[in-house]
């Protein structure tokens, strides 16, 4: 039985699908079977940064209605071969994802991937309280912002109360993606730090992920950013988070934080 | 067909307890409803979306000043569910109701044998009274409590091992003890305990209350921000010291 991951956040464009997308690339790298799922039906990102929007036949709410076979729908990534793409639909609304639903499709893949991730329209709707639903494990995306901060903060709550491990009295595995951190504005105030982010939401860290144009880059191709430019700062981020999403110990580092020690030698050379 | 059915079964009636805030007016009115504007004015919305007691037990006033004192209030967006001490002929179907102290009357009619059975005593439904000396219940939360998440005990002391979030609310009818940040709204001794305190290992709070005065994070000493803290109610003043 594969895990079940529901990546989710309070505020929108916090980075979620970019996240969904390079998480489940980078374990379908290292040879694990991975589908990613769109849930935010009526939006539909996930194809365009997976690169498959010209390949959507049928999406997750024919599945849903029966309109289609699972096999059907899924969208096998042309680069990765154990990386699968259930898309969402843009012409339906999240009406359309009944509970019972989603709980068949979710099981039906739980039994033939390793992982199962689940990229969760923002905010505390249905379509997000459906995604979270039938999850394992949660991964909550944050940008170092008081508003991200906040609205994760009541995602995590959701998480402890309106979910099936909730309600059978288990706690659901969370963690804490922090994305779009860049130290020097930390450094100067214009962010919050990771220490105080961590401080509020008191949740352990998967990952942190630096601002770079790689990651914007990436999208624009049509490619999750492990698989466009693997050896970039968010890549190399993105693929240890992956590890410890598989139960490794690997030390958290701060982004900028050794070029901060570079730059005080090479100074005047990078400038 | 429809007929018999609606026959068939009767209406449902339960007692159930809520938490109101209760206001006690003074007169002369104008002056009350000038601080209550002040008031209001420090924390907006305090009084929205609650339910609110008017208690005009002892004041001489009549039937028009009353009604005249709940247009008013319905001017400021306050709305009263009930009214406590009023004498029943100032009372009119265009008033709230009457309520007794405090404690919803037990005599709820049952219609059918059926529901007599499976009635829970409605004393146990309805609001427990002040707690007995001789065991103050409290609870243990050894969560954070999140943003959006309101915690209501109203039966004694709320302790919280970890942080309360900015945007979460936590309602004691004891002392408050936050083991970590306490950034929300923290209200203790709301059922009348003014010896209620509320303490915290880092005050960032937006607001906090007891026994019903309340002090929004600006009125409170800078010099105390981010400090382990506690804070207790001396006379009609809320006073704040740093613990050591």
């Amino acid at each position: 039985m594969g895990k079940v991951i529901v990546v989710t956040s309070g505020k929108g464009g916090v980075g979620k699908t970019t996240s969904t997308a390079a998480l489940g690339a980078a374990l379908a790298q290292n040879g694990e079977k991975v589908v990613v799922v769109d849930f935010d039906v009526g939006l539909r990102n996930l194809d365009l940064v997976m690169g498959a929007e010209r390949r959507v036949v049928y999406d997750l709410v024919n599945v849903i209605q029966g309109e289609a076979k699972l096999t059907q729908a899924l969208i096998r990534d042309k680069r990765v071969e154990t990386l699968y793409l259930l898309p969402a639909s843009q012409t339906r609304d999240k009406d359309n994802l009944t509970p019972e639903g989603v709980e068949k499709v979710i099981a039906a893949l739980k039994s033939a991937f390793d992982w199962v991730i689940c990229d969760s329209p923002a905010g505390i709707e249905r379509g997000a309280t459906l995604a979270m639903r039938h999850a394992d494990v949660a991964i909550v995306v944050t940008n170092p912002e008081v508003s991200s901060v906040r609205d994760s903060d009541r995602i995590i709550g959701l998480l402890d109360s309106k979910t099936l491990k909730a309600e059978n009295g288990e706690q659901m595995e969370k963690h804490l993606l922090l994305t779009r951190y860049d130290s020097s504005r930390a450094e100067r105030g214009d962010m919050l730090k990771v220490d105080d982010v961590l401080e509020i939401l008191s949740i352990p860290l998967l990952g942190i992920i630096p601002e770079s144009m790689d990651v914007l880059r990436a999208s624009n191709v049509g490619a999750p950013v492990t698989l466009a430019d693997g050896r970039s700062a968010p890549a190399m981020a993105y693929f240890d988070a992956a590890r410890r999403l598989k139960g490794e110990s690997l030390p958290v580092t701060i982004p900028g934080e050794r070029r901060g020690l570079f730059g005080k030698i090479f100074g005047r050379k990078a400038a | 067909m429809n007929d018999v059915l609606t026959q068939s079964r009767p209406i449902r009636l339960k007692g159930r307890s809520f938490l109101a805030l209760s206001l006690t007016p003074e007169l002369p009115f104008e002056d009350w409803l000038v601080q209550l504007d002040e008031l209001a004015a420090r924390s907006a919305g305090f009084f929205l979306r609650r339910p609110i007691v008017l208690d005009v037990q002892g004041l001489e006033i009549d039937r028009a000043q009353l009604r005249d004192l709940v247009s008013q209030l319905g001017m400021r967006n306050v709305r009263i569910m009930g009214i406590e001490g009023a004498r029943s002929s100032w009372l009119g179907p265009d008033l709230p109701p009457a309520m007794s102290d405090g404690r919803p009357a037990s005599d709820v009619e049952l219609q059918t044998t059926e529901e007599a059975e499976k009635a829970v005593p409605a004393e146990s439904i309805v609001a427990s009274g002040p707690p007995s000396a001789k065991a103050i219940p409290s609870i243990v939360v050894s969560q954070p409590v999140r943003s959006g998440q309101s915690l209501l005990y109203p039966e004694g002391d709320v302790t919280i091992v970890g942080s309360v979030a900015s945007g979460a609310e936590l309602v004691a009818g004891g002392s408050i003890h936050v083991y970590g940040a306490l950034r929300g709204r923290a209200m203790a001794g709301t059922m009348g305990n003014s010896s209620a305190r509320i303490f915290c290992r880092k005050l960032e709070a937006e607001l906090i209350a007891i026994d019903g005065f309340y002090q929004t994070a600006e009125d409170m000493d800078p010099r105390l921000r981010g400090k382990a803290v506690q804070i207790w109610l001396e006379g009609e003043t809320i006073k704040a010291e740093a613990l050591s």
